[in-house]
């Protein structure tokens, strides 16, 4: 019950925002759906009137749909850029395919003998397509319809990866920061959006076939409606674009530090990590905000402004794990803490650029790296039973997960079996609390400000130093949740923020401090 | 007048017409009689180029079909299809005004004549408001051929169009159509695989197998003049009744007692009927002179 009033009362709070994603969620599914229409009706009358041409066409369209939804946003950024060019482009590539499909089989589907009597009544090619064919073919076509707008909404979830805004922000920056309110804030209205549209083109599909005539004219005029929604939150301008994750938008340690304690003021669109770098560097973005030992700022040129009001906490990489795996694996604590002090933020930075961008495995960057330290030795195949290690879904947890996975092989007579990817923060450390796996590498910062999240008292008081930060999760994550925080790995991989190279020499913009002060002018 | 010259069709290694030819007068009904696939469908499609033929030419009106737009020579002509193929989201009405629509037809002008289509074809005005599906077959037979009929075009073309009928219905709806003024001015070609029927309807028969014409004649001519052993099998099984119905009084006229009150046309068959109350002989005397008409004309 109380979870219940605390969603309701985040989602008044944050109202306008909701309001906002609503909006542009809606505006997003219909301008791509009705693209999809004017190419795939079209496309499905051509196939259906010259079939050897059918095979090529659905597959085609059969092929782009099975593109992974994020695989796709990352292909569109160096043609489109980021925003609402390539979220449409790929919501409109994923509503095509069912669009095509039954516009060909509802025609496919009418009736010989009707096609036949209409061309014997002297009825033209054109006449038989409109007042025989797309008639009878409507109801089908119509399912076709239905089924893309529930994929688009699905879909365009994803699009706050890419800068485009809709329901994702709430949802992925709720999955980030551990906020069950905030996913649910986006969640809900998302799923309601499915189900209302779902519901209302199916009311559409029943309407007896004659009846049909009048729908059909003011369709075309509820989509653009519809479609027209996407432009009514508009944003403010200013000199630089930044873009930040979800869940930067969200921390104290972010976008709010940012606005409290530099009072910076910046146009600010919402993006995914996986291609924020990216954009940077291909100059639709100026600011983003990034991890200090990320692969890619050595990649993409891109350098770090100085927190010189020290708003980023400490995120000092540590090993965590159950108390119950060090009891029942007695050696493993000596095993892990064998990689304690051997990792600065310069060689993560290299060891991430070798994965990230030169992609290279995770394991190869492991093994070269242990081999150098003189610290690899080669399996035991040991069988005194398995440990469980865990990762978050990016790079430099690959690694770390890959050389402990080594370590314990080499050393302790365990076998291991990883599982890597498990999305976020949230994911991941339920899964630890779950019992799922044994052990993950965290930052003190997160196991702070995302898990323990203390008042911000504690937090002010807490972050200036990186050995209090540390003790105060140690401490408190055994008494709440049985998990031992081991020895940190050497490396600091705070948030931060980065711009590239090149344009922080010109605007001479090297803390944050500066970039306020840029702004400011006029 | 319809004048086919050597027309076939060959889809691939079948030839589903071959070298057929023939000529039906302006008025006259002719029928295309044969067994299943022997291609009567498919010569009755190339009439108005829903098939295009592979050789031969088709005249209609001494006007080459090949050298008009098909459409505007098919809303010339009427087509009642083999399985009706009326448009299941038209409701009756609208089937019945499909072809007035295309011709640009005004509102009150498509209406007055669907009135009276309906009246004349025993369609109960109820059912125009009404979907294909609701009706039964041999409702749906005759809105396919009140849609053929609506713009009373002087040619037409049917494929069976009693075809989805019971026997008993069949021939009910077959008197009806001889008695339908809007037939009799019209240059018909129909298309059937029933002899009775096509003895009942028809003004000359064409009868076919394999893709080729096998003989062209009156029912009579069919009968007693066989052009080969083919056609007296395939009317072997019919063939009293069929006599009996294609004979008229007149013919048998010389062979009865008295003949001043005979009316001409009365077919055989029907003065047996009615042999024994006032007809003008009794049953023996007519199989007598049957019987003596027969032995004269196989001579
Ligand atoms: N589109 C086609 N492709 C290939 N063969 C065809 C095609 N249409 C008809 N045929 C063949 O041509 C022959 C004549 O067919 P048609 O439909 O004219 O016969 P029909 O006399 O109308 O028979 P039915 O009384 O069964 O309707 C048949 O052997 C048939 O299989
Ligand atoms: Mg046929």
């Amino acid at each position: 019950m109380k979870d219940q009033q605390n969603l309701w009362a985040f989602m008044y709070q944050e109202s306008d925002k909701l309001l906002t994603q609503t909006l542009q969620h809606i505006g997003l599914t219909f301008i791509s759906l009705i693209i999809a229409v004017l190419v795939g009706l079209p496309l499905g009358i051509f196939i259906a009137r010259k079939k050897r041409y059918s095979g090529a066409v659905l597959g085609i369209a059969g092929v782009m749909q099975t593109i992974p939804s994020i695989a796709l946003l990352g292909f569109m950024i160096p043609l489109l850029g980021i925003g609402a060019k390539p979220a449409i482009v790929a919501l409109f590539i994923y509503a095509l395919l069912p669009i095509i499909r039954n516009t060909y089989t509802g025609i496919l589907g009418v009736d010989a003998f009707v096609t036949e009597a209409a061309t014997a009544m002297g009825m033209s090619k054109k006449q038989i397509l409109f007042k025989v064919e797309l008639p009878l073919a409507m109801p089908v076509i119509l399912a076709g319809i239905r089924t893309a707008t529930v994929i688009n909404v699905g879909v365009a979830t994803l699009a706050s990866f890419i800068a485009a805004g809709g329901l994702g922000e709430f949802i992925f920056g709720g999955i980030s920061l551990n906020n069950t309110n905030m996913i649910l804030a986006g969640a809900i209205p998302a799923a309601l959006l499915a189900i209302i549209f779902d519901f209302l083109l199916s009311r559409l599909q029943n309407i007896r076939l004659k009846k049909l005539k009048p729908a059909t004219a003011t369709i075309p005029v509820l989509l653009l409606i519809l479609a027209s929604l996407y432009f009514i939150p508009s944003a403010y301008g200013s000199k630089l674009l930044a873009g930040f994750t979800p869940e930067f938008m969200g921390r104290q340690d972010g976008d709010l530090g940012l606005k409290q304690k530099y009072g910076l003021k910046i146009r600010t669109i919402v993006i995914s990590d996986a291609v924020m770098y990216k954009a940077a560097f291909e100059k639709e973005l100026d600011v983003i905000s990034g991890y200090s030992t990320d692969g890619r700022l050595k990649a993409f040129g891109l350098m770090v402004l100085q927190d010189d009001k020290g708003i980023f906490p400490p995120y000092y990489a540590a090993p965590i794990v159950r108390q119950s795996s060090l009891k029942k694996f007695p050696d493993l604590e000596k095993t892990l803490d064998l990689l304690a002090g051997h990792i600065n933020d310069s060689i993560m930075t290299e060891l991430n650029y070798r994965t990230d961008y030169l992609h290279q495995s995770p394991e190869r960057v492991a093994k070269d790296f242990l081999v150098e330290q003189r610290l690899f030795k080669p399996s035991c195949n040991g069988t005194d039973g398995v440990v469980r290690i865990g990762s978050k879904i990016f790079g430099e947890q690959y690694i770390l997960a890959q050389m402990y996975s080594m370590l314990i092989q080499g050393y302790t007579n365990h076998s291991v079996s990883t599982k890597t990817g498990l999305g976020g923060t949230k994911i991941c450390f339920d899964a630890l609390t779950n019992d799922q796996i044994d052990l993950y590498p965290e930052y003190t910062g997160t196991g702070l400000l995302v898990l323990l999240q203390p008042d911000s008292k504690i937090v002010d008081s807490l972050t200036v130093d990186k050995n209090k930060t540390y003790n105060f999760v140690r401490t408190e994550f055994v008494k709440k949740y049985n998990i031992a925080w081991l020895k940190p790995i050497g490396f600091n991989n705070s948030y931060a923020l980065m711009m590239r190279q090149k344009q922080s020499d010109q605007l001479g913009v090297k803390t944050i401090s500066d970039l306020k002060k840029y702004l400011d002018k006029k | 007048m319809i004048k086919v010259e050597n027309l076939s069709k060959y889809f691939g290694e079948i030839r589903a017409v071959d070298e057929v030819s023939f000529e039906v007068a302006e008025g006259e009904n002719l029928v295309l009689l044969g067994t299943s696939g022997c291609g009567k469908t498919t010569t009755l499609k190339m009439i108005n180029r829903l098939i295009e033929p592979t050789s031969g030419s088709v005249f209609i009106n001494d006007q080459n079909i090949m050298d008009q737009q098909p459409e505007s020579l098919r809303l010339g002509i009427g087509y009642v299809l083999q399985n009706t193929g009326l448009f299941p989201h038209y409701t009756i009405e609208e089937n019945i005004a499909v072809v007035p629509q295309l011709l640009g037809w005004d509102h009150a002008r498509i209406k007055e004549r669907t009135q009276q289509l309906i009246g004349k074809l025993h369609l109960d005005a109820s059912l125009l408001k009404v979907y294909p599906a609701q009706l039964s077959g041999g409702q749906q037979q005759r809105v396919g051929l009140a849609r053929a009929l609506m713009a009373d075009p002087p040619t037409l073309l049917m494929d069976e169009p009693f075809g989805a009928l019971d026997n008993v219905t069949r021939a009910g709806i077959r008197k009806e159509f001889l008695q339908l003024d809007e037939l009799t001015r019209k240059t018909i070609i129909m298309v059937t695989h029933d002899v009775q029927e096509a003895f009942e309807l028809g003004d000359r028969i064409c009868l076919m197998d394999k893709g080729r014409v096998v003989q062209i004649g009156t029912p009579k001519e069919l009968l007693f003049q066989p052009a080969d052993q083919f056609v007296s099998t395939f009317l072997q099984s019919d063939r009293l009744q069929l006599e009996f119905r294609s004979v008229t009084l007149n013919d048998i006229r010389e062979h009865l007692p008295k003949t001043d009150t005979v009316n001409k046309d009365q077919s055989l068959w029907s003065a047996m009927e009615s042999a024994d109350k006032d007809g003008v002989a009794d049953l023996s005397q007519l199989m007598n002179a049957f019987n003596q008409y027969q032995t004269k004309i196989k001579a």
